[in-house]
């Protein structure tokens, strides 16, 4: 079979399949990205803090998840996970036998974790350009914290923390080929079969670096996008 | 705290450390090689070294390394072409092409430092190395290279751990490294957490030595960044 019949649509053809599954990796990489920047915004917020507690614990988490492979991460959870459920479910509910935890949840929260710790440090780069004056006036004012935060503090940090976010959402996409060892059927574990079915594998893994790709390019002129329209207020140099 | 359970499977673990080593160190090496000459091509100016260059870090930079991985591993070997070549008795081995795939990776990150390194050279000091006419070698010998390297040595720090992290990925491909190991204890024993916990301590403490190790190169390359030490001899001669 020639090779647009392999990737085509047809009834012989993988195509469809394969789109479903890019689309699936879309989606585990946005769960995880969006997993990401509620962590790292936590961790960012521990890290600016008085609190030594609270610094201690975000620095360890940030130094710990940059030092430690996330395939071990991803291990830990899928394995780590089902072996906390199964106990839960075994002495709290009473059944017996494996529980495993559901592939894409816990790749998504995986990703996060991973991903939490470089965001961290891109926001917490952004509210530190952002200048003492803003903030004080804020404060003049008599806003609340919650209230600055929404008005003065977040929209600003965004604006300059999305080139950053920008570089973690394509190492979170890049990592989310990882959770193929659960099990998911994202893009490389769906390219992975359908190489192995036809003993095409070559095609098929390149196939999936294309769609990689693509995904890079559209989502990289997205952020491009939100960059110039974030600072649109803004002078530059 | 079963403290008898994770001592034997740090000495489990251990013999994976030499493998991990290996297989960065390798592929560090040669992607250093493959670095120099993709950021020469880029800044070489001309299209045709400059495009191909160009398209190259794209692609290794825009892709996922266990899909490069796999490429190399699973997708060469399909054609019969390499079956047949000198170098199939590499490409057959998982360890070869878990090399390969990590130095044409490392080799596109590690470029764009090197680039970066090499364009932070401020330009008077290659114009006074011309005026004072050195040959294009000299200068690069003793004014570009050590100004790029201590600019680019940070970047590289972080490329050197990423690659430590990235060798996890051989361990999908049947390399008994830290991780393979780590995955082969933990589904004997099914005590998941504490292996993988184990696993990780092992490759913080790792990166932990590169870190302090290259922080030691950069401050042995900066001498003119610390404060003269004061020395008795100093305050004598201050004296006079």
């Amino acid at each position: 079979m020639a090779w647009y019949d392999l990737l085509g649509f047809g009834p012989k053809g993988w195509g469809l399949q394969l789109l479903i599954a890019a689309g699936m990796t879309l989606a585990v990489a946005t769960c995880g990205a969006i997993i990401g920047l509620m962590i790292g915004t936590l961790a960012a917020w521990a890290k600016l803090s008085r609190s030594l507690v609270a610094r201690l614990c975000a620095d360890a988490y940030t130094t710990i998840l940059r030092g430690v492979p996330d395939l071990l991460v991803i291990y830990l959870f899928y394995f780590g996970g089902s072996l906390v459920l199964t106990y839960v479910s075994s002495h709290v509910l009473g059944t017996s036998g494996f529980v495993s935890v559901p592939a894409f949840a816990i790749g998504a929260l995986a990703l996060g974790v991973c991903n939490g710790g470089y965001q961290a440090e891109v926001l917490r780069g952004a509210y530190l350009a952002l200048s003492k004056g803003e903030i004080e006036a804020a404060r003049a004012v008599g806003m609340s914290p919650l209230l600055m935060f929404r008005r003065i503090i977040g929209p600003q940090v965004l604006r300059y923390a999305i080139p950053g976010l920008g570089n973690c959402w394509q190492l979170c996409l890049k990592e989310s080929a990882l959770v193929t060892v659960t099990g998911l059927v994202e893009l490389l574990r769906q390219s992975n079969v359908a190489g192995r079915s036809t003993r095409e594998p070559f095609l098929f893994f390149s196939a999936a670096a294309i769609l990689y790709l693509v995904i890079t390019i559209v989502s990289g002129q997205i952020f491009e996008r939100a960059e110039k329209r974030a600072m649109r207020g803004m002078r530059r140099a | 705290m079963d403290i008898a359970f994770l001592w034997s499977t740090l000495l489990a673990i251990l013999p994976g450390v030499p493998t991990t080593l290996k297989l960065t160190a390798i592929s560090v090496f040669i992607g250093l090689f493959l670095a120099l000459a993709l950021a020469a091509m880029r800044l070489s100016g001309h299209p045709l070294l400059v495009l191909p260059a160009r398209a190259y870090v794209f692609v290794f930079r825009g892709t996922p390394l266990l899909v490069q991985i796999y490429l190399i591993y699973y997708g060469l070997a399909q054609f019969s072409v390499v079956r047949e070549s000198l170098l199939w008795p590499f490409l057959r081995e998982a360890y070869w092409c878990a090399i390969l795939a990590l130095t044409l990776n490392t080799g596109a990150y590690a470029s764009e430092i090197v680039r970066g390194g090499l364009q932070s050279v401020p330009f008077g000091q290659i114009e006074a190395a011309r005026a004072a006419g050195m040959s294009r070698l000299v200068m690069f010998r003793r004014i570009v290279a050590p100004l790029a390297i201590r600019q680019a040595l940070p970047g590289y720090s972080n490329e050197l751990i990423l690659m430590i992290k990235s060798t996890s990925l051989a361990s999908i491909i049947t390399i008994f490294e830290i991780s393979g190991l780590a995955y082969k204890v933990a589904s004997e024993t099914y005590r998941y957490i504490e292996v993988f916990f184990v696993a990780g301590l092992i490759y913080l403490s790792l990166n932990f030595a590169i870190t302090r190790a290259i922080q030691a190169l950069e401050h042995w390359l900066s001498p003119h960044l610390r404060p003269a030490p004061a020395t008795p001899l100093l305050n004598e001669l201050k004296a006079v």
